[in-house]
């Protein structure tokens, strides 16, 4: 009894009598999901468009983010002034780095592959993933970075509400970052589902040889689809950088999206943001309330295991395209 | 409609013709040294055997393979080798033997995607949805619309195209390739596993293509009584080798035909 009393019930009472450190929590979990939704974004764009499950998403955010801050420094090395003329230049070159990539994984590693089983364009994208850590490594070093904030203009420092009788902080960070990633994935929503290479991109994930047989060109979808994937990379590596730092750790971050893409769907941008919002959420509601009944550090699990309960029951996830044979 | 290099070419004449092409997959030959031209306007039939390598023939022509030998004329250019969206690019649209949609999107959608390659609107103008963008969508909308209203799908136009019917998703695997407004149109068995008034249906539409719009039709078809009312001409492939080329009456005559397709005592 004294167990059930602890699951079922303590937490919603604790939730109810300090309502502040509730919605601090709630806050928490939301910028999380949020963060999480990003990188699950460059995922889904991916699969949607060529099927194929992009491991190296993970490794692009750090990859982005390092090119960021060395173009930077770089450019401030040759004196450029001020700081955020150099920022945006940095921010301008960077984007321009992620489109020769798009190009380069195209050439080099898709066009071979043409016509090849999915697992083994996984496989590839496994290849790309080191590829990209070597390089990382060589060109910007492997030290952790601090992410050029200031003079990119994000917002620093927190607001305060006094509110349900204490106080909720939330960091203005934290706030852009939901914006920008609210905006990111409305602009990509409506672009998939709108306009003409919206239309080519959803017509390449059908069917590869009905697309080109009424001339979409598969070459220039996928350089599209990776230079986007590569853009909300980079976004990603801004966002989570400003957080902590920017190292090569942070791929590991990749693997979270795993269980946002269960949830969400792997071919849905709007299952993204939502996937990611309920792990978000949940992981840390579940941390904070129901964590130190099993000793705590459940959040490095939970993610996972809720995505284990959503696979029993409804297995293309939320907003995944429900998959019908016909025999 | 333009042809790349610029010459009409006049009704009657060769719009394409394939010289001498030989196609092997490994050791398996899927053609051997198979020669055959296309007139303009004309409905032209590939029949043969199961194997016999027509749809092989399709692939080619629309670039889907390379052959290893031979060449292919397409409107006045000589080739050896053509990328399938180039082909789309030079007005040659297909069908496919097993329906090949866009299963997740309305039949609306599977047409306009036909019209790709119509509209130029740049990336910026579509995000927005306005301007050009906009203007083009709708311009090209309104042929799709027509084409729907062609084909009698109007009905079905906002149903995803996964849950349609057999025959219907065939209908709107034609509707897409017409809204290409191709100048050769390749249809690999439009008629297969459909029942004998979808079938009429069927042939009268690709009829009305042929007379109302002029496009030049390369057909694969089992059904002989199809075959014979609807092409011009007709050439029987047989084991990857052409075996007969004519009007369906000389080839209903012809013994090598008529072997390939009851057997031969040996």
């Amino acid at each position: 009894m004294d167990l059930l009393y602890q699951i079922f019930v303590d937490p919603f009472v604790q939730m109810v009598q300090v309502p502040d450190l509730f919605v601090q929590t709630l806050w928490e979990g939301l910028v999380s999901g949020v963060l999480y939704a990003l990188i699950a974004l460059g995922f889904v764009l991916i699969f949607k468009a060529s099927g194929v499950f992009n491991f190296a998403q993970g490794i692009m955010v750090v990859f982005a983010a390092l090119t960021l801050i060395g173009i930077y420094t770089q450019l401030r090395g040759w004196g450029v002034r001020p700081g955020d003329l150099a920022a945006f230049l940095a921010l301008f070159i960077t984007v321009g780095v992620m489109f020769v990539l798009a190009v380069g994984v195209e050439r080099l590693m898709l066009r071979p592959l043409v016509n090849q089983p999915d697992i083994i364009l996984f496989m590839a994208t496994f290849g790309l993933t080191y590829f990209l850590i070597g390089l990382g490594e060589l060109v910007f070093g492997g030290e952790p970075k601090v992410m050029i904030a200031d003079d990119l203009h994000l917002p620093h420092g927190s607001i305060d509400f006094k509110i349900l009788g204490g106080l909720v902080s939330l960091q203005k960070i934290d706030i852009a970052a939901a914006v920008i990633a609210s905006i990111m994935v409305a602009t990509l929503a409506v672009f998939f589902q709108k306009t003409r290479i919206g239309r080519a991109l959803r017509a390449v994930a059908d069917s590869h040889k009905a697309a080109l047989s009424v001339g979409i060109s598969l070459e220039q979808i996928w350089v599209i689809v990776w230079f986007a994937a590569g853009i909300v990379a980079l976004a990603t590596g801004i966002m989570w950088g400003a957080r902590s730092n920017v190292s090569f750790a942070l791929q590991i971050i990749a693997l979270k999206a795993l269980p946002v893409l269960i949830l969400g769907g792997f071919t849905s941008i709007p299952g993204a943001i939502v996937g990611g919002v309920i792990i978000g959420v949940g992981e840390k509601l579940g941390e904070f309330y129901w964590g130190p009944l099993l000793g705590s550090g459940i959040e490095s699990w939970l993610a996972y295991f809720i995505a284990l309960a959503f696979l029993l029951f409804r297995p293309q996830g939320l907003f995944g395209e429900r998959i019908i044979e016909r025999i | 409609m333009r042809s790349p290099t610029g010459n009409e070419i006049a009704a009657g004449e060769s719009i394409l013709s394939v010289e001498n092409v030989s196609l092997a997959f490994g050791g398996v030959k899927a053609i051997s040294d198979v020669s055959l031209d296309i007139r303009k306007g004309e409905i032209r039939a590939i029949i043969g055997p199961n194997g016999a390598g027509k749809t092989s023939m399709l692939n080619v022509i629309n670039g889907f393979y390379t052959p290893q030998k031979g060449r292919i004329t397409f409107k006045g250019a000589t080739r050896t080798k053509m990328r399938p969206h180039e082909a789309a690019l030079g007005g040659i649209a297909r069908t496919f033997q097993n329906v090949a949609l866009f299963r997740g999107m309305t039949a609306l959608d599977n047409i306009m995607t036909g019209r790709s390659l119509k509209m130029h609107s740049n990336f910026f103008w579509q995000l927005l949805r306005h301007g050009p963008a906009m203007k083009e969508e709708v311009e090209h909308r309104k042929r799709v619309e027509d084409i729907i209203e062609f084909l009698e799908i109007a009905h079905i136009r906002k149903v995803p195209v996964g849950v349609l019917p057999y025959g219907l998703q065939k209908r709107v695997e034609l509707g897409r390739a017409l809204a290409m407004e191709p100048d050769l149109l390749l249809l690999d068995e439009p008629m297969a596993g459909m029942n004998l008034e979808e079938k009429e249906d069927m042939s009268r539409y690709v009829l009305d293509v042929n007379n109302f719009y002029g496009t030049t039709i390369a057909l694969i078809e089992h059904d002989m009584g199809v075959v014979m009312d609807l092409s011009d001409r007709v050439v029987v492939l047989d084991y990857g080798r052409k075996i007969a080329d004519g009007t369906p009456d000389e080839v209903k005559a012809n013994k090598a035909v008529i072997d390939a397709y009851l057997g031969v005592a040996h």
